[in-house]
């Protein structure tokens, strides 16, 4: 039954994060063209008799996937052929594998489903439980860190193989980047370690859920982690690597078709998780304020309602909540790129190594002096796990 | 309070074998599609690397700045510090000041590095 259970989450998850990348497509072109006064696509057509479905453009991605199938497969000479076909590969696995420990709802008791009003559920634990997670890991975040830095891989061995000066050069930069906001990301987070005293995910929502989001006792952690985010993506306005008026297209310069749709698809990707990474650590994961694992309790300024919710409800409304603040935070990233312009390649470094890095050493003192400062000061071992 | 308590080290860590196998098998599926109907016409000039038109002249693996190899070796100093400071940062509450004193004194190390890297310029990239 576990394992049952984890391939169905998985095939779902996997499944949702590749068509995802599709629809990113769709929401970046037509985002793009609301915001420079134009159409965008609405050609693409199904056509079923006499009716064409455009579905607004949407089309557009699946005949995309389709024209990158059917072309044409070359390879550059020279290089090394090997490294060559592994790196789009290398590329895409860690960014579909990152999602594994993210929780993406409340956890789901199956003998609570039939009851439709059991406000006590969640103390019971009997019974079929299906947590809202591929894997509960002990290392938690640490998981996402180390998986992070494997796409690193993936662009550099793209740049290497491909034996183009444009290639090797986006590589390069691809990984001197990567590598560099890696420090501040994983930095950034270790206020917010401090405050939830885990790294797993799913106690980081369960602390969000007794006290307050983390974005309110961490602001600048979260500030520094979604810049961090954004130029592990190497998306605008971090994207020397592959930025074409510079390198053509970086390290996947020579690759065509779906190797190509491979690399972009893997970036798409790396947004998702990025805003789902977000959401976890700094906006409460599936947490909507005021709602409890019993339903709707309000106590504030003289109000008391308590308004008990059926556990599948509950539930659902968690589901939602997440996809719907990742759906958010997603669209923001997008609109970042079309918003500002492209930075130089000192500029970027100088930001990854002294404007973040300082900031991040700051945050961890900050924290830790505002924790002594609200906790009054433990004696060691006084206080209980 | 812990979730991964309950569970054994295979249900912990099965899960993800099975999703990198299910991502490898994604992309290897996506990677052997474009290989087998993509249609395949090679010419001598096709598969020149690409650059902008012109012949390509010299070696693809020319010399690269010696910016991006400190950058690699920092990466490394900083990451590993990093993962230090994990263990403390999930212990913090607990061990209250002497917690904090003795991280004080590894980040001023930490951050005497940085400064030290800085005013050597290591961390300029205009040249």
């Amino acid at each position: 039954m576990f394992w049952i259970q984890a391939f169905v989450k998985i095939a779902l998850i996997v499944g949702v994060l590749v068509n995802m990348a599709a629809i990113l497509l769709w929401v970046e072109r037509k985002q793009s063209a609301m915001m420079q006064d134009r159409i965008g696509p609405n050609r693409a057509a199904i056509v079923v008799g006499s009716v064409r479905i455009r579905a607004a453009g949407l089309i557009h991605s699946i005949a995309d996937g389709i024209k990158m199938i059917w072309k044409e497969d070359w390879e550059p000479t020279g290089g090394d052929k090997l490294l060559y076909r592994l790196a789009p590969i290398i590329a895409l696995v860690p960014a579909l594998c990152l999602f594994a420990v993210i929780p993406f709802g409340p956890t789901l008791h199956v003998a609570h489903l039939r009851d439709l009003w059991s406000p006590e559920w969640a103390t019971e634990t009997t019974g079929t439980v299906i947590p809202m997670r591929i894997a509960t890991l002990d290392v938690g975040l640490l998981y996402v860190f180390a998986v992070a830095g494997a796409g690193v891989i993936g662009a550099a061995l793209a740049g290497w193989s491909s034996n183009n000066k444009f290639s090797l050069l986006g590589g390069l930069r691809a990984s001197s980047q990567m590598v560099s906001y890696e420090v501040a990301m994983g930095l950034s987070l270790v206020g917010s370690f401090m405050i939830y005293q885990s790294v797993q995910p799913g106690d980081m929502v369960n602390w969000q859920m007794q006290h307050c989001w983390g974005i309110f006792v961490q602001p600048l952690a979260f500030i520094l982690f979604a810049t961090s985010a954004i130029a592990e993506t190497k998306r605008v306005p971090f994207d020397v690597p592959e930025g074409e008026s510079e390198v053509v297209a970086g390290y996947f310069t020579e690759y065509a078709g779906l190797k190509f749709g491979m690399f972009a698809s893997g970036e798409l990707v790396e947004v998702c998780t990025s805003s789902a990474l977000l959401v976890v650590v700094f906006l409460g994961g599936w947490q909507l304020p005021f709602v409890q694992n019993t339903g709707l309790e309000f106590h504030y300024l003289g109000i008391d309602v308590s308004w008990h919710w059926a556990h599948i409800v509950v539930v659902l409304v968690g589901l939602l909540t997440f996809i719907v603040k990742v759906l958010v935070l997603v669209f923001l990233q997008l609109q970042i790129r079309w918003t500002l312009p492209r930075f130089r390649y000192d500029q970027i470094m100088m930001l990854g190594w002294k404007i973040l890095l300082p900031l991040a050493l700051l945050n961890v003192l900050l924290t830790g002096f505002g924790i002594l400062f609200f906790n009054g000061l433990p004696t060691p071992g006084a206080m209980t796990p | 309070m812990n979730d991964a308590s309950q569970l054994s080290l295979t249900q912990s860590y099965g899960p993800i074998f099975m999703i990198v196998a299910f991502s490898l098998f994604i992309a290897v599926t996506m990677f052997t599609l474009a290989s087998l109907l993509g249609p395949k016409n090679p010419t001598p000039e096709k598969a020149i690397p690409y650059e902008c038109g012109s012949e390509s002249t010299g070696a693809a693996h020319v010399k690269q700045s010696v910016k991006f190899y400190l950058t690699a070796i920092l990466f490394v100093v900083f990451d590993i510090e990093a993962i230090f400071l994990y263990p403390w940062a999930v212990l913090f509450q607990r061990l209250g000041v002497t917690g904090l004193v003795e991280m004080l004194v590894f980040l001023t190390v930490l951050t005497a590095a940085l400064v030290y890297c800085w005013k050597k310029g290591a961390l300029e990239w205009q040249t």
